[in-house]
């Protein structure tokens, strides 16, 4: 994929485009309750999660927390051993994929590999019987909507990996389902084709205003596209909020440690406050008093001429700031980010302050 | 670079280019062998083509001409019609590979993939069982048949459907190794097909080279089938050729050359089926 096809894309979709003109305000979804087992082994812990018309919600985890498979029970490929699944309010816990009436794009490429793109693009029209002319025109106006129109006659053999990605998503659009989701759609894909597609997608869901799901591991991701993100861990959903509210206010330190960059320190909670190289910061949530460790954002860490000592072990220039790793006097590593014009060597003794913004807090292993 | 050179070269980077290596025989060696192999086929061959064309004081036409004079037609009747009965066999045949046998497959390797070595060792099994000992099985077997669907000869179609089980499996499930038949089938599902649609306008298309070819496999072992059979009593082509041998061992021996020459017919048509869809990609690919 090129960059100026990316910049077709976001430009080319015009206004009597009919898949714009069909932009709706979108269904809701809900699980309620869902539990899902593999032989004697249950994935799905009774899961709830309600998602808004039109909004579009990220499933974030790490590998086998369930967020595939929650997927694919709201699809149909997998049927639930417990709960409901609600699209538009009705239970659809009985209904065959292909009624639906989903779009999804899969994390491999899922192209058919003996039709062209266009035929590719118009196929979920064919199933619903539309006539040959009306199902080509949609479908050119979905290849617009992507910005591929001039490789509508390709193969998908002949296709670099983003562009079939983009194609699967004007497949998935055509129909104008009532539900968009997306499984790791771009896990396949290169660093910079990635961002570009991932972006696109964005700008395409709020455009047509689908309720879409997307499941994805990489947090960056998440946090970049999200209006809510549904944090999963061990089959079901540990927090859910805006990237913002699981960034700043994370719940637990699984929350803390899988979404954003921290460092674990070890602290003592006493009376609800967290006492951290001398310093007494806020925490999230109730915790008893003792030792504990707390998870502390680089970007909450700041180089100062007095404060707690540190020796610099590593400096990472990222272009606009710098990336610092400090080892404090009891052991601990911190990471902070600071001004690219602070330069700070291997080896040389610093002060660093932290910030007084809340903090997760774990338990301290022994 | 001396030639020398040139060898330790093409051996050392393991080049599959064609370049000799210290292992590979000379060229005087590889025409002897080439030669052994090709007159070792060649020579029953040809001798039975020789074998044909006896008349008696030199060579003619004759008993290829005799074949096909209306005078005779009463003569090598059998043969036509264990020919048309080898024909439509083939057909019902074909049909259980390519409607029982393929969804069968796909069914297994999307939804029970853990039942696919069991399956596996089923399909198999046939080729590791003598048909006699295959027919003392079917033999009661066929009794049942006989009396719910008659004794027509179309009925040995679900013997050689098991016969033709284990080459069937191997083409097919070459293809469908090749092919993520999952994600197209649930990106089918995904889109509104049902599965009828999924098999037929999905997964047939892209397994059509091992359909193919387990068709003409099929095809092949089904005409060349005697012992099934002659021993359940029914007619096809090759009983018909031992009855006719008797009568007339110079067209028994024209028509095993020319059931050889439809055997290598179909195999060059199985090799071309599964280099079609690489070669369509290759030319389609840019470059």
């Amino acid at each position: 994929m090129t960059g100026n096809d990316t910049i077709a894309a976001a430009d080319v979709a015009t206004s009597d485009n009919s898949l714009l003109a069909t932009r709706g305000a979108g269904t809701a979804v809900s699980f309620e309750g869902v539990v899902k087992d593999y032989g004697t082994t249950r994935v799905l812990h009774g899961l709830d999660l309600a998602i808004e018309p039109g909004e579009f919600v990220s499933l974030l985890g790490p590998s086998g927390c369930g967020k595939t498979t929650a997927l694919r029970v709201l699809a149909g490929l997998e049927q639930a051993n417990g709960g409901v699944v609600r699209i538009g309010g009705a239970d659809v816990s009985g209904v065959p994929t292909n009624r639906r009436d989903l779009g999804m794009v899969f994390q491999s490429y899922s192209l058919f590999p003996h039709l062209t793109v266009a035929v590719n693009t118009a196929f979920g029209l064919r199933m619903r019987k539309l006539a040959r002319a009306e199902a080509a025109k949609r479908a050119a106006d979905a290849l617009e909507l992507v910005g591929l129109s001039h490789l509508a006659d390709r193969y998908p053999h002949q296709l670099s990996g983003g562009q079939q990605q983009r194609v699967a998503l004007a497949r998935a659009l055509v129909t104008e389902p009532r539900v968009l989701l997306l499984d790791e759609p771009l896990s396949a894909l290169d660093a910079k084709v990635r961002v570009q597609l991932r972006d696109e997608i964005r700008r395409i869901q709020l455009r047509l205003g689908i309720t879409t799901v997307f499941v994805t591991h990489d947090q960056e991701e998440a946090l970049a596209v999200s209006d809510r993100i549904a944090v999963m861990h061990a089959g079901g959903i540990e927090q859910i909020g805006t990237p913002e509210e699981l960034y700043r206010r994370p719940k637990t330190a699984n929350v803390a440690a899988f979404v954003g960059l921290s460092s674990v320190l070890a602290a003592e909670i006493v009376q609800g406050v967290a006492l951290v190289l001398g310093h007494r910061l806020p925490i999230i949530g109730e915790h008893g008093d003792g030792p504990a460790e707390v998870f502390v954002r680089p970007e909450n860490v700041r180089l100062t001429p007095a404060g707690a000592s540190a020796t610099v072990q590593e400096s990472t220039f990222l272009g606009s700031v710098r990336r610092t790793l400090v080892k404090t006097a009891d052991g601990g590593l911190l990471r902070l980010q600071h001004p690219v014009s602070e330069r700070v060597e291997f080896g040389e003794h610093v002060s660093v302050e932290l910030l007084p913004e809340p903090v997760a807090v774990r338990p301290r292993e022994s | 670079m001396s030639a020398a050179a040139t060898r330790v070269a093409g051996s050392t980077s393991g080049s599959s280019s064609g370049a000799t290596t210290g292992y590979a025989p000379g060229r005087g060696i590889r025409w002897l062998i080439g030669i052994l192999v090709a007159g070792t086929f060649a020579i029953p061959i040809v001798s039975m083509v020789e074998f044909t064309l006896r008349d008696g004081e030199g060579h003619s036409l004759v008993h290829w001409a005799a074949l096909f004079d209306p005078a005779n037609a009463q003569r090598y009747q059998p043969i036509w019609i264990g020919l048309g009965n080898s024909l439509a066999l083939s057909v019902v045949t074909v049909a259980i590979v390519l409607f029982l046998l393929a969804p069968t497959m796909i069914l297994v390797n999307l939804r029970f993939p853990h039942l696919r070595r069991m399956f596996e060792f089923v399909v198999l099994l046939p080729i590791s069982i003598p048909a006699i000992v295959l027919v003392v099985g079917l033999a009661p077997i066929y009794l049942v048949i006989g009396r719910s669907l008659g004794t027509g000869v179309w009925t040995l179609a679900f013997a050689y459907g098991i016969t033709v089980l284990p080459f069937a499996y191997r083409s097919i499930q070459a293809s469908i190794d090749a092919t993520d038949i999952r994600t197209l089938a649930e990106a089918a599902r995904t889109l509104g097909a049902g599965w009828p649609t999924v098999l037929v306008r999905v997964l047939a298309p892209n397994l059509r080279p091992g359909l193919l070819a387990a068709s003409l496999i099929s095809v092949a072992v089904v005409l060349g089938e005697y012992t099934i059979a002659s021993l359940l009593n029914r007619q096809n082509l090759q009983t018909a050729l031992v009855v006719v041998n008797k009568q007339d061992p110079y067209v028994a021996v024209i028509l095993s050359l020319a059931a050889l020459a439809f055997a290598f017919v179909l195999l060059i048509a199985i090799g071309r089926a599964g280099r079609t869809g690489g070669r369509q990609r290759r030319k389609q690919s840019p470059s």
